[in-house]
């Protein structure tokens, strides 16, 4: 079923909503909001009661660095550490104070399956401080820190390390499956005449190795074939991603050079100098970028190599508590975590479409309009995939035939929009990024000096919302 | 038979010396000091700031590296970095351990944190207004039981501590290069410092591993003080016509485990010069013996030792048989002195030097610079590399007794003067045969 108009939507068929989650983000918003507006806007606080008051504390992050440069010779927990160690010394927070930390990340180093554990232990964390890892594709650390929000609103914690890391220098690359099983069955085999007959099997073709690779399991398209698809359906052209993408990487540098990213915190990398900045930063010109040649679909393709978000090795960390833990310690919060919900498509043809339906469902529940929301992050995989997003969210069709909704949500105002950059300029280590998005919009909510930010991400068939209020602090 | 043997041997009796030495120097005579320390903050990450940082990161104890600059501050992070991961090679440490050990260090610019510094120990320029401009920066940030501590080799505490406002809390903390090696740690007290200002530096010592020794405050302490007339010694055996390698021979056989020449090549012929010169100044003749002008000429031509590739020797990368650096040639030719050939025999050499450091040692008991002999040799022995079979300059004195020692003196002084004149202690146990320095 790949027939598409192009003109706005395309039709899908019914029984599409399909719950496969291997890269998918989702959150899950739930609670009763008090009604109190008296401003202009439509809710004056977020709080609910009988539920506690959970905060955002600090927010760190090492500089994403372009995969294969400074970070190469590392392992992702070496990543993750320095991401811990440079949120200990931030916040000065006592390590035995941390009740728990959860990790997300997406192409796993097999030796270290719980980088969570290996890096906090690295950390100088207890060893008595539990800690895991999660996995949600580009959500992994937006679903690390909802389970942070959960242990502490179920009263389980008060002090949760939330964060996120990837490492594309380095992937695990596997044998062939025949390889693999000639190599078990040779453990196993006892005679040398038993292990004679196995060797004598192998062929060339044993040797030819396993990529990983970013593509859905389930329909083994990469995730920047779908992104074409995506943009073709809904009439994105080559030149307004281009012209996203510029306005990303214009903003991040106008921000990188304005010192506004506060979160990124310098990181010594052993027999290197100190990495302080991300060097994912380019800003190009349209002439530049129009030259390169689709890097999905060839040769008519939309989505190409600057317009895309690119490999990024970094990791991120983000210091959660209860409100009334962080004030009892001298803490000034960043801001709250209110409500967040996860929602979860079609993996085939609205992989990346999360933001527009999950949007519309956060904003209800917390009783706001979009017109409500002072500070917009969304995660940039493609700038076809924002730009798409976009045009869902102001089409009256789509929301109607696709949304069950009377109509449109209403695209969100671009002067609101990812305004210090985004993933595609700043970088995209898949499990780092959700973390980065928050605390970014905290202290965007700050500088601008708004109330309610809206943070989401897409992630291959599934996507998170949360929505974050600033705290007064 | 042969056990029995060697276990009555002077050698025995003195490394068994050194043993008990050593035990009684791994305890703190000061008792248990009122605060732990428990963050660490060393400023200036050069070699021995980041030798510090290393010790004390690797017995746990969390550390701050300040530096002004960062390329100097990685320089110095990387060598913690290396020094920690030639024990994974050596596999004494898995390199999860390393980073572990690693995660104790934060390496900064500037002074956040310092506010939760229970000890500062500042290894900056051994310079007295870069260490006054230090101190004073520093007691603006830190809390007033905060210790401050100098790494100086020779510059009195008091006179750094002249600009503190707080000088029952400063002290000084001599460490040994390479810190990571060298086991000894000389704690110098002026007579302001507080006794649990001391009980707190000899802890933090002991926490790193380090056997320690605590001397009153004066030129050269204790250490620098004894090796200075015996450089000077060496120099003067150099412009005398003998080459480095023979000095260096000459001091190995007598037992030293570094030749004499290559000390200084490992001290830095500028530091050599530097220590010459003050030391010259606060002690006048005595201290004399060559011709300081010789290190400052090869200062100037850029022969500091082994941290400039050349010094005495030429040091290449991964060569293990140095040569003698050529250009030294010129430079010997110009300071060349006649010798006398009556204290010029290869003992005499050997004397020459040994019983001006024995004199010197004798000397900082005698003023009380030194607490007690087992101190003296455990401090000779395990900061400067006095020949461990001899067990140190006062078992010496002892084995090869005070008597024979002020002789020598005396035959040397004939030839050149104060500078070999014995000390009053030295005397009145030469005179007294049954007085021993160690019982």
């Amino acid at each position: 079923m790949s027939s598409m108009l192009t003109h706005a939507i395309r039709n899908l068929p019914a029984s599409s909503a399909w719950a496969a989650r291997v890269f998918a983000r989702s959150l899950s918003c739930s609670s009763q909001l008090q009604a109190a507006a008296v401003q202009p806007k439509s809710k004056k606080t977020l709080a609910k009661s009988g539920v506690k008051n959970i905060v955002v504390v600090e927010g760190v992050r090492i500089p994403f660095l372009q995969s294969g440069t400074s970070y190469a010779d590392l392992m992702p927990h070496d990543l993750a550490r320095a991401a811990l160690l440079g949120l200990l010394n931030r916040t000065s927070v006592p390590r035995d104070v941390v009740d728990y930390i959860v990790y997300g990340t997406v192409i796993q180093e097999v030796k270290t399956s719980n980088v969570a554990r290996e890096a906090a232990l690295g950390a100088g964390f207890s060893d008595k401080t539990p800690a895991h890892t999660v996995t949600m594709a580009c959500i992994s650390s937006n679903q690390a820190m909802t389970t942070g929000v959960g242990m502490i609103a179920a009263g389980q914690c008060d002090v949760v390390v939330a964060g996120g890391v990837e490492l594309m220098s380095d992937v695990p690359i596997r044998h062939s499956r025949k390889m693999r099983k000639t190599m078990l069955t040779l453990n196993r085999a006892k005679t040398l005449g038993q292990k004679l007959s196995l060797i004598s099997k192998i062929r060339p073709d044993y040797f030819a190795p396993e990529l990983p690779a970013v593509a859905e399991f389930s329909t083994s398209e990469t995730m920047g074939h779908s992104a074409d698809r995506l943009a073709a359906a809904f009439a994105v052209s080559r030149l307004e991603q281009d012209e996203y993408a510029l306005r990303s990487h214009t903003l991040a540098k106008k921000a990188q050079d304005g010192g506004l990213l506060l979160d990124v915190v310098p990181f010594k990398v052993p027999g290197k100098d100190t990495v302080t900045k991300d060097n994912g930063i380019r800003p190009s010109s349209m002439e530049q970028m129009g030259k390169l040649k689709p890097a999905f679909v060839k040769p008519y393709g939309t989505v190409t190599a600057a317009n895309s978000s690119f490999l990024t090795d970094g990791a991120s960390a983000i210091l959660l508590m209860s409100e009334e833990k962080a004030l009892a310690m001298g803490y000034k919060p960043k801001a709250y975590l209110r409500d967040f919900v996860y929602v979860s498509q079609d993996p085939k043809d609205q992989l990346l479409l999360g933001p527009t339906y999950a949007t519309p469902k956060v904003l209800e529940k917390a009783g706001l309009t979009m017109a409500d929301i002072d500070v917009f992050e969304f995660h940039e995989a493609f700038a076809g995939q924002i730009l798409a997003n976009l045009k869902a969210m102001d089409s009256d069709w789509f929301a109607q035939n696709y949304m069950g909704r009377k109509s449109k949500v209403g695209a969100p105002p671009l002067e609101k929009f990812n305004n210090w950059g985004g993933s595609l300029s700043l970088g995209h280590p898949f499990g780092a990024t959700g973390c980065r998005l928050v605390i970014t919009a905290a202290h965007r909510l700050k500088k601008e000096g708004g109330q309610y930010g809206l943070v989401a991400a897409c992630a291959a068939g599934g996507q998170v919302v949360m929505l974050c209020g600033l705290a007064p602090f | 038979q042969s056990f029995g043997q060697l276990a009555v041997t002077k050698e025995s009796k003195a490394l068994i010396g050194l043993y008990h030495g050593q035990v009684r120097c791994k305890k703190n005579k000061f008792g248990t000091p009122q605060r732990e320390v428990k963050t660490l903050a060393v400023l200036g990450a050069g070699l021995m700031g980041a030798g510090i940082a290393q010790v004390s990161v690797d017995k746990g104890l969390k550390t701050i590296l300040k530096d002004t600059a960062q390329q100097g501050l990685d320089r110095g992070q990387q060598q913690v970095f290396k020094g920690l991961n030639g024990k994974v090679k050596k596999k004494s440490l898995t390199s999860f351990e390393r980073d572990s050990i690693l995660s104790n260090l934060t390496g900064q610019l500037d002074y956040k944190g310092f506010e939760k510094a229970d000890m500062v120990i500042e290894a900056v320029f051994e310079d007295i207004n870069i260490k006054h401009k230090v101190l004073k920066e520093v007691e603006a940030v830190i809390p007033a039981h905060c210790i401050f501590a100098s790494n100086t080799s020779a510059l009195p505490i008091s006179q750094i501590a002249a600009v503190s406002k707080r000088p029952e809390k400063v002290i000084g903390m001599h460490y040994f290069s390479p810190v990571d090696k060298m086991q000894l740690l000389e704690i110098i007290t002026t007579d302001k410092t507080s006794q649990d200002t001391a009980a707190s530096a000899v802890a933090v010592g002991l926490k790193q591993g380090k056997v320690v020794i605590v001397v009153k405050d004066g030129p050269g302490f204790y250490t620098t003080r004894c090796l200075g007339p015996m450089l000077a010694e060496v120099v003067r055996v150099l412009q005398e016509g003998t080459d480095p390698k023979k000095i260096d021979a000459l001091s190995t056989a007598f037992g030293f485990p570094v030749g004499a020449a290559t000390l200084i090549d490992e001290v830095g012929v500028d530091v050599a010069a530097h220590v010459a010169e003050d030391l010259g100044k606060a002690f006048g003749e005595r201290f004399g013996g060559g011709d300081v002008e010789l290190f400052k000429l090869m200062v100037q031509k850029g022969f500091l030792g082994r941290k400039a590739g050349k010094g005495f020797y030429v040091y290449q990368e991964g060569v293990k048989n140095r040569s003698v650096n050529s250009g030294m040639d010129e430079i010997l030719a110009r300071f060349k002195v006649p010798a006398k050939p009556e204290v010029c025999t290869d003992e005499d050499i050997q004397m020459r030097f040994v019983t001006r450091f024995v004199n010197e040692a004798a000397m900082c008991l005698q003023e009380g610079i030194l607490s007690n002999p087992v101190e003296g040799d455990i401090g000779a022995v395990f900061g400067l590399g006095f020949p461990p079979c001899l067990g140190g300059p006062f078992r010496y004195a002892d084995s090869y007794g005070a008597k024979q020692l002020v002789d020598k003196l005396r035959k040397y002084e004939a030839v050149y003067g104060s500078q070999f004149t014995p000390c009053q202690l030295l005397l009145d146990y030469a005179n007294s045969p049954s007085k021993k320095f160690h019982q």
